[in-house]
């Protein structure tokens, strides 16, 4: 085992630079995580499983984990369309549409809500049009995955980007000669290759909706039990408790804690799948 | 099947790949298109293979007296070898070998059991049976282009292409592969063409050589016929190794570097220049003037790690020169580093440029 932890590296000091990222990452990562559980534990069971339980609760998870997928899911298919476009063909302006791919993850997060908010509200450009035929996206769930879409997209197109660029034409050229069509072409050869970069995205895609609050707070309305997300359920149980002057962290704990384990079941499961999508490749 | 190419063009922008090629190749054959990078082989390959289309104004593609130009490469029916082999990597050796009978439309496909049955013999053909359930990645080079070799045959293609099929391998497999590929050509009699730029291989496997320069075919012939009797100045200069001079026929008489030798044949022309081309082992090398016209030179580098002795020399008039002679004769001459010799050449190979010039 010595032996094994003292290879020859570039990187100075194996030691000290060990130390310095189990520290870091203790400070920054384990420390408040560990925290949060314990005072999460702390709490009486009764009350524990009231709060978890309760009927709020449960559906701002139930609302969050279901958006949160079919954004993924919506962000795994235009995404790999526009990661695509963006790798395969030359046009004008392609350095700029690829830069706008970014955007999302550059704008503060309530700059994006806010717009959303304003082209889909009812006076919005586009808001305004699908009001008239009865479909409702602020204040609606469709507004929250529209939020989610809208956040998740770059984390799609950027992790399929350079699987793309990889695939080598003459496995296209090879399909082809073969007999086999653009669709089984596609479905046959290009999609098993490119899959574990497409769940990858869609898997960060998906942990970043579950998290998302600043784009999601002004279009969704967070109606309690209809339109609330996780992530603002755990702030109004902070300003209820401060509302009757005790400030409770406890039902926050809690929430916050369920919503970890929840994120870590999901991330390790993509993680199984993409072991596997990626195991003969 | 006979493939009958006629007046193709392929512009890659303002990239002239190929210009105005035409070329038959007779049912069976083993053709081999031969030429350095850029001389437009391998589009002339994707071209009948249908990877390619040619610019329009371009001639028929023939298969058969069946005209396939506007047809798609999926129909063509041609089994295409990949340079770098294009097997799907996610797919096993058996899955890829299968991938073209699976994908047929439902009424053409085999039946399970049949496309199993015949995988298994295309793997057993190329001898990579007891592979069939291993990855791509798992195989070595020469195992890969076999897996992608049975993978085209498995549709029973009319007609095989392949495009620089032993590019990537090492020397020793290369090698061996080489007289498989023979073996199994004969075997199949299926009609093959093969892009390649190394000369050993296309003059050892094909009945035939094409060799292509700038988009244009140079010379159509047997290895014998090429080698032996180019009939361009870039077919003689490419087909192995060569001394080359800038010479001047004047009055039946040849002049090139310090030397003048009898040209009967010329003597009708106008003086004009000439290239001159001599093989290496065309050249005598004597210690001393025999009476024949010879070139004094000095032994600069002796290669005798062969079945023949090369020798690198520099003439007096400062020509860098190659000869090539056997071992016997090289220790009968007893030659050394820096050794003086005398070079005279047993035969002349002559271009004359094609106008009079002074």
């Amino acid at each position: 085992m010595p032996r094994l932890l003292k290879r020859q590296s570039v990187l100075p000091g194996f030691g000290l630079t060990v130390g310095f990222t189990l520290s870091y990452l203790s400070l920054l990562v384990l420390l408040p995580l560990a925290m949060l559980v314990l005072s999460a534990v702390r709490c009486e069971p009764a009350e524990l499983l009231a709060t978890l339980l309760s009927r709020r609760t449960l559906a701002a998870f139930r609302l969050t984990l279901t958006v949160s997928a079919i954004a993924a899911a919506t962000n795994a298919v235009l995404g790999m369309v526009v990661a695509w476009v963006l790798v395969r063909y030359q046009f004008p302006g392609k350095r700029l549409l690829d830069a706008l791919v970014d955007l999302p993850f550059a704008l503060p997060t309530a700059v994006s809500g806010i717009s959303l908010a304003w082209v889909y509200g009812p006076q919005g450009w586009i808001g305004r049009h699908l009001e008239a035929l009865g479909v409702q996206v602020v204040r609606a769930p469709l507004g929250i995955g529209v939020a989610l879409v809208f956040i998740g997209l770059p984390f799609v197109v950027r992790t399929l980007q350079p699987a793309i660029e990889e695939l080598d034409p003459e496995i296209e050229e090879a399909a082809a000669s073969l007999g086999a069509g653009r669709l089984q072409t596609f479905l046959r050869v290009l999609l098993p290759m490119l899959l574990p970069s497409l769940l990858t995205g869609a898997a960060l895609a998906f942990a970043r909706g579950l998290g998302e609050y600043g784009s999601v707070v002004f279009i969704a309305g967070n109606i309690p039990g209809q339109t609330e997300i996780v992530p603002l359920l755990l702030v109004s149980a902070i300003e209820d408790s401060r509302a009757d002057g005790s400030y409770d962290y406890q039902a926050a704990a809690v929430i916050a804690t369920a919503a970890l384990l929840v994120s870590f079941v999901c991330l390790l499961a993509i993680n199984l799948l993409q072991h596997f999508a990626r195991r003969n490749q | 099947m006979s493939i009958e190419v006629c007046h193709i063009t392929k512009t890659f922008g303002r990239f002239v790949a190929l210009r105005d090629v035409s070329l038959t190749v007779d049912t069976g054959e083993l053709v081999a298109l031969l030429g350095p990078s850029g001389s437009g082989k391998t589009t002339l390959l994707r071209v009948i293979a249908g990877l390619e289309q040619p610019d329009p104004g371009s001639g028929p593609i023939r298969f058969h007296d069946e005209d396939v130009a506007n047809c798609p490469v999926a129909d063509r029916r041609v089994g295409f070898v990949f340079q770098h082999y294009g097997l799907f990597r996610h797919m096993t050796v058996r899955e890829n070998v299968a991938f073209g009978l699976r994908v047929r439309p439902r009424r053409l496909r085999p039946a399970r059991a049949e496309i199993r049955q015949r995988v298994t013999a295309l793997l057993r053909l190329v001898q990579l049976d007891f592979l069939a359930d291993r990855y791509p990645h798992q195989l070595s080079g020469g195992q890969r282009q076999r897996v992608a070799l049975a993978r085209a045959l498995a549709l029973e293609p009319r007609i095989l292409l392949l495009d620089e099929p032993f590019g990537a391998l090492d020397a020793k497999v290369r090698q061996e592969l080489r007289a498989w590929l023979r073996r199994l050509h004969d075997e199949l009699c299926v009609t093959t063409v093969f892009v390649t730029h190394d000369q050993e291989e296309a003059l050892e496997l094909a009945d035939r050589v094409v060799i292509m320069n700038e988009g244009r075919i140079e010379q159509i012939g047997s290895p014998d016929e090429v080698f032996h009797c180019p009939r361009t100045e870039f077919v003689m200069d490419f087909i192995g190794q060569v001394n080359r001079f800038h010479g001047r026929l004047e009055n039946g008489k040849l002049y090139f570097a310090t030397l003048a030798v009898d040209a009967p044949q010329w003597t009708d022309m106008p003086p004009r220049t000439a290239s001159v081309f001599i093989r290496p082992h065309q050249l005598e090398v004597e210690l001393a003037r025999n009476g024949q016209p010879a070139l004094p030179a000095t032994v600069e580098h002796i290669h005798s790690a062969g079945v023949r002795v090369r020798l690198d020399l520099v003439a007096d008039c400062g020509q860098r020169l190659y000869a090539e002679l056997s071992h016997e004769r090289f220790g009968q001459l007893g030659l050394s580093k820096g050794s003086r010799v005398f070079l005279s050449p047993r035969d002349v190979k002559v271009f004359p440029a094609p106008s009079t010039s002074p």
